[in-house]
């Protein structure tokens, strides 16, 4: 295709900053990395791109010394290097900041960055070297962080500056980055973006590992795309567009928009009164929500990340308790009683696929079997009788999901933690879509989710919506809420800011109401 | 770190973690100037060569499996019971109020009813920990402990003040009745044979009345209930609904929550089931073996129990395996204090080692093991 450059084609004289040849790594009968080859310029910033499960976390491993290829080599800088551990990749100059962060939680800023580089027995000397290094680097690079912060005060944003720092320190001029906005606002991720650039600008070389295709357009030089353990191509950003790039992802053209007719509202599901949840802190974080949502209709819920819209989910779906009124269907529920609790919203018709599926909506060490019954295990058809469980048809059960939702690999008996995280998204999505709720609550529907399989999952709310069901969705990406919902309404600080119709809004209207300003509570 | 092949993470790490601790327990038994072959061979011989150690070994076993499943199940709800010796011993109580105080026409129908007490006592002695976790977010694992010794002092004032006969000296209570003897494994029919008194000529010995003579050892048929116990328990973890939400409870709080699985309900239920366990342990060594109540009757089996189900992996099946092999350590180790000059206490430190090389020092085997079975580079 156009663009694309040959793997392995001889360029100019100037080594690059990395070089694999030929890169093979198989797990057992699995092909993880089958003879890949790129090259990093210096000073530039590479993207790689692929779906969940397509080999990028393995091919960055083998660079960071945590696997050995099993064939193939490493040239950094022209010399041909090996990895057989970490420790080598920090001397190689190569910097890793993980999609999960390596920090330990009590220690400060300045304790985080000089473990394990310590200069000797004694911290002092550490320390206030580490101090004065980390100045220079905050005014270079637009990277401040309060060096005596504790990291667990820090927002998701800062405590990823301080991994970035770390690597600094540690004089990397390579900096790999592993889906490093996934946890990120908006705002904290224009601002990596920015410190990204700056780095660039001194010279260092930067490795994005995303699925997000706006990110790649945005940020990159550079991208390159891998389906299945291979490299399908290599091409100059500014002359490749999304669709191209999803294309050479998911092997099959993709549809980046969601494709959806005009909602057919019908009664009213669900109705939402004055309703307040205060945390154990004694932090009231829903300050009188009030809202509805009817049969055949999608409600967005628009906003940063901790206006209390997670509140709002726990507090429908039983996990959290508050006071106010929430009516189901006409029935009003108890919200702090014996049935405030998941089992009794369930039988309300409410189905919950949580924001954080690894923490609420799976549990890691279960089978994905014993997975499509977790919160429906009182369901009749699991019981084999008044005393057993009946195991055969929670296996029948989801192998069936399994095969109508895609996921892959199709082994109900493998643990929901080996699932990559869109086909784990998969298995909650199944469990609670084919539940048949009058309601559906879901948050973060795609978040670490690739775009296969976002696609997937908005045609299932979409499909969801059209046989006359309620969905109340949440999401901190503006892109999914404008296009997904048929109502969006903007939560900020425990309140819901106004209601606009996604047709007639635009994202600045929307991100002025997400900051607290230019909204009105009344229409 | 590499996954290790099943068979290699179930059969080979333990045995090579025995091997480890057998190999420093032979170095203890040099500095003392023994020899650790004949060591192994007295303790072999003496547990595991004759019918007659087994009758031990498998006494011991038995109330290591109860104790090793009692910590199990609260393990897979993530609650660490500390308490199964104390529940074990209130179980006794049970087992001896039980056995003391109704008249049973036959040892059939006293099991069932010393086995309905037991499990009730023990329940209700690791019931008050399970609340005060539940309701009160009190840390189980302090509870249980300091109920540990709530239950040894409750137990020496009421066997002292209320079991005691008058006039006796010693801090136990009357021997129960005849008709609550359990058949012990000499009385047993198909495997009493083994266990007949030879004479030096090979006859069988008899007594005056002309019946044949027994070895007499202390296993009895709670044996085969601890083996039902081990299906049972199975059975609840991995086949029921109330197990499914055990697990999911221990393995996620959170998760649990989402799924609307009530965490006070949890606890609770799995702190009953365990302490009960831990109580029926009581049916083997008070019923089965004294016929009376002593003073620290489950003589430290509560702690072994913690050992048994961290070696058995808190599976039931290598619970078992693990209480037959604490069995052995005994039962060896009283070989020992008998036959040798190796003192008895040895076996403390032969256990010790056991456990701190299958259950501390566990990922370091593993670790070497993962080096040996890592994929071989092209």
């Amino acid at each position: 295709m156009a663009g694309a450059i040959e793997p392995g084609r001889q360029v100019s004289a100037a080594p690059f900053a990395i070089e694999l040849k030929g890169i093979s790594k198989a797990f057992g009968p699995v092909q993880a990395n089958k003879d890949i080859s790129i090259q990093v310029a210096k000073g530039s910033i590479h993207g790689i791109i692929g779906e969940n499960g397509a080999g990028k976390s393995t091919l960055m491993s083998i660079l960071y010394g945590f696997y050995k290829a099993d064939s193939g080599e490493i040239l950094i800088d022209g010399q041909a290097t090996s990895i057989p551990d970490s420790q080598s990749a920090i001397r190689a100059g190569i910097g890793m900041v993980f999609q999960h962060f390596k920090l330990v939680q009590n220690f400060t800023v300045l304790e985080n960055i000089i473990l394990g580089a310590e200069d000797g027995a004694l911290l002092a000397p550490s320390i206030s070297k580490a101090r004065k290094t980390l100045a220079e680097l905050a005014r270079e690079y637009e990277l401040d962080v309060d060096p005596d912060a504790v990291i667990e005060d820090l927002s998701v944003g800062h405590q990823q500056r301080v991994e970035i720092l770390k690597a600094l320190y540690r004089q990397a001029n390579i900096l790999i980055l592993d889906e490093p906005t996934g946890v990120l606002t908006p705002a904290e991720a224009d601002h990596l973006f920015r410190i990204l650039r700056g780095l660039k600008d001194q010279g260092k070389t930067i490795i994005l590992i995303t699925h997000k295709l706006r990110e790649i357009m945005e940020i990159t030089d550079t991208v390159s795309v891998m389906r299945r353990g291979q490299m399908t191509a290599t091409v100059k950003t500014a002359e490749t567009n999304p669709e191209q790039l999803a294309e050479l992802m998911v092997g099959r053209k993709v549809l980046l928009r969601v494709d959806k007719t005009p909602a057919q509202p019908g009664r009213t599901i669900l109705e939402v009164e004055n309703l307040r949840v205060t945390d154990e802190q004694g932090v009231e974080r829903l300050r009188g929500v009030n809202l509805q949502i009817r049969a055949g209709e999608i409600l967005g819920i628009a906003g940063v990340a901790g206006n209390g819209q997670s509140e709002l989910l726990e507090v429908l779906g039983g996990i959290e308790r508050g006071t106010g009124t929430i009516r189901m269907n006409g029935v009003e529920l108890d919200l702090s009683g014996r049935h405030s609790d998941g089992q009794s919203r369930r039988a309300d018709g409410i189905a919950h696929v949580p924001e954080d599926r690894q923490v609420l909506g799976l549990i890691m060490d279960f089978a994905a079997w014993e997975n499509v019954a977790f919160g429906y295990h009182h369901a009749p058809e699991f019981q084999k009788n008044a005393l057993l469980m009946d195991n055969a048809a929670l296996r029948a059960d989801c192998e069936a999901k399994m095969a109508r939702f895609d996921v892959r690999p199709p082994i109900p008996s493998l643990a929901a933690k080996n699932f990559s995280g869109g086909n784990q998204q998969k298995i909650v999505v199944a469990r609670e879509i084919e539940r048949n709720p009058d309601l559906l609550l879901i948050g973060q529907p795609t978040r670490g989710v690739d775009i296969g399989a976002i696609e997937f999952i908005h045609k299932q709310i979409v499909a969801l919506r059209d046989a006359g069901k309620a969905v109340l969705l949440v999401s901190v990406e503006l892109d999914e809420i404008m296009s997904l919902s048929d109502r969006v309404a903007v939560m900020f600080d425990g309140r819901i800011m106004g209601e606009r119709d996604p047709a007639t809004t635009d994202e600045r209207e929307l991100g002025l109401m997400m900051a607290g300003i230019a909204g009105e509570s009344a229409q | 770190m590499t996954k290790l092949p099943t068979w290699a993470d179930v059969v080979l790490v333990p045995v090579i973690s025995l091997i480890l601790a057998a190999l420093v327990s032979a170095v203890v038994l040099l500095a003392i100037g023994q020899d650790p072959m004949q060591a192994l061979s007295v303790m072999v011989n003496g547990a595991i060569m004759t019918p007659y150690g087994w009758g031990y070994t498998l006494y011991y076993a038995t109330s290591f499996i109860f104790t090793g499943l009692s910590v199990t199940v609260a393990y897979h709800a993530g609650l660490f019971n500390i308490g199964s010796e104390g529940q074990a011993q209130i179980g006794g109580l049970g087992v001896a109020l039980c056995c003391l105080f109704l008249p049973w026409p036959h040892w059939t129908l006293a099991l069932v009813g010393a086995m309905l007490a037991a499990s009730a006592f023990g329940a209700a002695w690791a019931a008050i920990p399970a609340y005060l976790q539940a309701k009160r977010g009190s840390h189980i694992v302090i509870t249980t402990i300091m109920f540990n010794y709530i239950a040894a002092a409750l137990m020496i004032y009421i066997l002292v003040d209320f079991l005691r006969p008058t006039g006796s000296m010693d801090p136990a209570s009357a021997r129960f009745a005849a008709t609550t003897a359990l058949p012990k494994f000499h009385e047993l029919p198909l495997i009493s044979d083994l266990f007949l008194r030879y004479t030096a000529e090979g006859a069988v010995r008899l007594d005056p009345q002309g019946n044949p003579m027994y070895q007499k050892v202390p296993a009895n048929i709670s044996f085969f209930l601890a083996l039902l116990a081990c299906v049972a328990v199975w059975v609840l973890l991995w086949h029921t609904r109330l197990g499914y939400m055990i697990r999911a409870f221990g393995k996620s709080d959170k998760a649990a929550r989402y799924a609307g699985i009530s965490a006070v309900k949890i606890t609770m239920i799995t702190m009953l089931i365990s302490g009960g366990l831990a109580g029926l342990m009581a049916i083997n060594n008070v019923m089965g073996q004294a016929g009376r109540l002593l003073q620290n009757s489950a003589e430290g089996a509560g702690f072994i129990g913690i050992a048994v189900a961290l070696m058995g992996r808190n599976h039931p099946l290598g619970v078992v395996m693990a209480a037959i092999l604490f069995g052995f350590l005994y039962q060896g180790g009283a070989a020992l204090g008998l036959e040798t000059t190796i003192p008895m206490e040895l076996r403390i430190v032969v256990q010790g080692l056991v456990i701190l090389f299958t259950g501390a020092l566990d990922h370091m085997v593993r670790m070497m093991l993962g080096l040996v079975f890592r994929p071989r580079q092209a």
